[in-house]
């Protein structure tokens, strides 16, 4: 195991302490988590890695808080997660998590505009400062021309942004990022890859999943899952330690 | 609230966007709704119709009018009781009208007696069958909403004297005479020939109820002298003040027991009439017809509801991502179930309000078509048919939206 010299030393964001997770498939049961510890503070750039089946979608679920564990402590700033009912847990998404997925996740029929105030529809904002909010952080992204544009007119980098907006909408405590680039070519990856650590550098957390190992190298901490649990837990990305992770073939 | 009433304009505007892009897929399911609502409305102005039909055979009998008769007007169970009871004399009238002017304050203006039977009327080559042939006297438009639109009524002289005149009921005289005036002419009634005087105004009928389109009134006199003795006879009573009914009621019951020479132990052998007690017979039939015509066509709107729901089901099911996604930006449960509650019934109110219009021009044409034909479509019915379309739409949306809220946000979010 790494130290932790490095961390920085703002407030915990997320304290995680041997949560499990236990789903049952078939006959089966699949111990999909089987005690992970993890705190993660704010304003840090943190990267999760593992191979299929090691725990690491499982763990981005709660982590943005769609999944409760079956045991063991979540706080998210403070509040206890595992305890948290449907509505609640509904709430904490809309004001604490910003969402990114791989496939982008856009309503096809929305404009962009319209996409990004979705998330402050949600949080009772009046019309006015939506429409306002919406329009200040597509700007951000660099989409200010394209707010009356529908995903279907735009590239996939493009889609990506007003995605990034959408997450970001709300001011929320972290950024989970599942796969960013997964969907897009290697340089419009890259232009994705800046603007996340554009929005690090601002002082967003943002905690991205992913298997990609120069995608996880643009993290400033790597965190590697196998088999359900913390394998490894480091500051910076070391290549030679990262290699047979990436041996590995992941869907 | 205030995120409540976002949310639920959020909803519209998805619903609309939704129908806009489906448009084919939204306009056939919305087509049950629409038939649906055609087939209800349609029931509805009929039912409506059939209800003012009622009333309007009803207003024949006067609000303001007391029936002296054997039998009472509604159904009995010992009908041994009223059998053998005496029949109701035509000369009773004569008696209680002497009564009533001698009684001061009295609650009753006049007594009218009158017979009928059931006899064919012949003009030349025209027969009718059928009529119901009246015996009264001049006295009868008193008690009566009866109205001649050619000619009168015959008068105190022909009633008293007897005279062969007759006044005959619109469709009577239409059949008998259909290309000239019936008045001065003869007609024939069992072999007796009989002047007419006049003719009444149409009233219209309906569902064979009772009504002086069909009827032919003369003389009390020249009735008894032409038909035997087996005829029906009532005797009518004008009330001074129609809410004053009960009191009228009971002073004509205090005259027939003195007409009838009763003692004070004995029952009426009599039964005192009006027509409210008449209506009160009728409106089961009324009611049945309605609940079981608005039942039959409701079944057409269940068809199209359950077209809703189906789509409605589609519709979650292909957007199961979206709605994973929506949960990730904080939609919760509620937010979904109103999404998809919103987007049926904005459906069904759509396929309502086309249904309606459909309806309204349908009932147009029928009336044009056939202006006895009794139907009424009423503002009354727009928003009946509105506020069931509403209704329908949250009935047929309410299990797919309810599964939709309960998605579970990883398994939504994988699906594809």
């Amino acid at each position: 195991m790494s130290s932790n010299h490095a961390r920085p030393t703002g407030p915990i964001v997320i304290d995680i302490e041997n949560i499990t997770k236990e789903y049952v498939m078939g006959e089966e049961v699949v111990r999909a988590l089987r005690g992970v510890t993890l705190q993660i503070r704010r304003n840090e750039y943190i990267a999760i890695m593992g191979p299929s089946g090691s725990g690491k979608s499982t763990l981005m679920n709660m982590l943005g808080c769609l999944d409760t564990p079956s045991s063991g402590r979540y706080e998210f700033n403070g509040k206890n997660v595992a305890e948290m009912d449907d509505d609640e847990l509904a709430a904490v998404r809309n004001r604490e998590i910003g969402f990114v997925f791989q496939t982008f996740n856009l309503l096809p029929r929305s404009t962009s505009l319209r996409n990004v105030e979705l998330p402050l529809i949600y949080a009772g904002i009046e019309p006015e400062r939506r429409m306002e909010r919406a329009m200040q952080v597509l700007r951000d992204v660099g989409l200010g021309d394209r707010v009356h544009h529908k995903p279907n007119e735009l590239s996939g980098g493009q889609r990506q942004r007003v995605a990034i907006a959408r997450a970001l909408v709300n001011g929320p405590s972290i950024i989970l990022a599942d796969e960013p680039t997964g969907n897009l070519d290697s340089k419009t990856g890259n232009e994705i890859m800046e603007l996340l650590e554009h929005l690090y550098r601002r002082g967003n957390t943002i905690i991205l999943v992913t298997h990609e190992r120069d995608i996880a190298a643009h993290a400033r901490r790597t965190v590697h899952l196998r088999d359900g649990v913390v394998e490894m837990d480091h500051a910076g990305f070391i290549p030679e330690i990262d290699v047979p992770i990436q041996a590995t073939p992941v869907s | 609230m205030k995120r409540f009433l976002y949310e639920l304009s959020e909803s519209w505007k998805i619903a609309a966007a939704q129908m806009r892009s489906n448009l084919t897929r939204s306009t056939l399911t919305a087509l049950g709704v629409i038939i649906g609502i055609i087939a209800v409305t349609l029931m509805g102005t009929a039912v409506n119709g059939i209800s003012i039909g009622f009333d309007k055979s009803m207003a024949v009998l006067g609000d303001d009018v007391l029936y002296v008769t054997q039998w009472p007007w509604k159904p009995v169970d010992d009908w041994w009781n009223y059998r053998d009871r005496k029949k109701i004399k035509t000369d009773y009238a004569e008696t209680l009208k002497r009564m009533i002017a001698a009684t001061p304050n009295s609650n009753l203006i006049t007594a009218v007696p009158t017979s009928n039977f059931m006899r064919s009327v012949k003009y030349g080559g025209n027969q009718v069958d059928n009529v119901f042939v009246l015996g009264t006297t001049s006295d009868f438009i008193i008690t009566s909403t009866i109205e001649c639109t050619a000619g009168r009524f015959f008068n105190e002289l022909e009633s008293r004297g007897g005279a062969n005149v007759v006044v005959i009921g619109y469709d009577v005289a239409d059949a008998l005479f259909p290309s000239q005036s019936p008045l001065d002419k003869s007609v024939l009634i069992n072999g007796q020939l009989f002047k007419v005087v006049g003719v009444n105004k149409r009233q219209g009928t309906f569902l064979g109820l009772f009504s002086w389109d069909s009827m032919v009134a003369m003389p009390l006199a020249a009735f008894n002298k032409y038909f035997s003795a087996k005829t029906e006879s009532d005797v009518r009573v004008k009330v001074k003040d129609k809410t004053r009914l009960n009191d009228a009621r009971d002073e004509l019951t205090g005259l027939m027991r003195r007409v009838r020479g009763l003692a004070p132990e004995k029952k009426d052998d009599f039964s005192i009439n009006e027509q409210q007690a008449f209506k009160s017979t009728l409106d089961p039939v009324k009611n049945s017809i309605a609940i079981a015509g608005l039942f039959i066509t409701g079944l057409a709107l269940f068809v199209g509801a359950i077209g809703i729901m189906n789509i409605t089901f589609v519709s979650v099911k292909e957007r199961t991502k979206e709605i994973g996604t929506r949960k990730a930006l904080g939609a919760r449960r509620r937010t979904i179930l109103l999404q998809f509650l919103i987007e049926s019934t904005a459906l069904c109110l759509f396929g309502g309000f086309i249904g309606l219009v459909f309806a309204y021009l349908m009932c147009f044409g029928i009336g044009q078509a056939f202006p006895s034909f009794p139907i009424h479509f009423s503002l009354g019915l727009v928003i009946v048919s509105m506020i069931v379309s509403v209704f329908t739409g949250l009935f047929s949306g309410f299990a797919p939206a309810w599964t939709a809220s309960r998605l579970d946000p990883v398994t939504a979010l994988r699906y594809e």
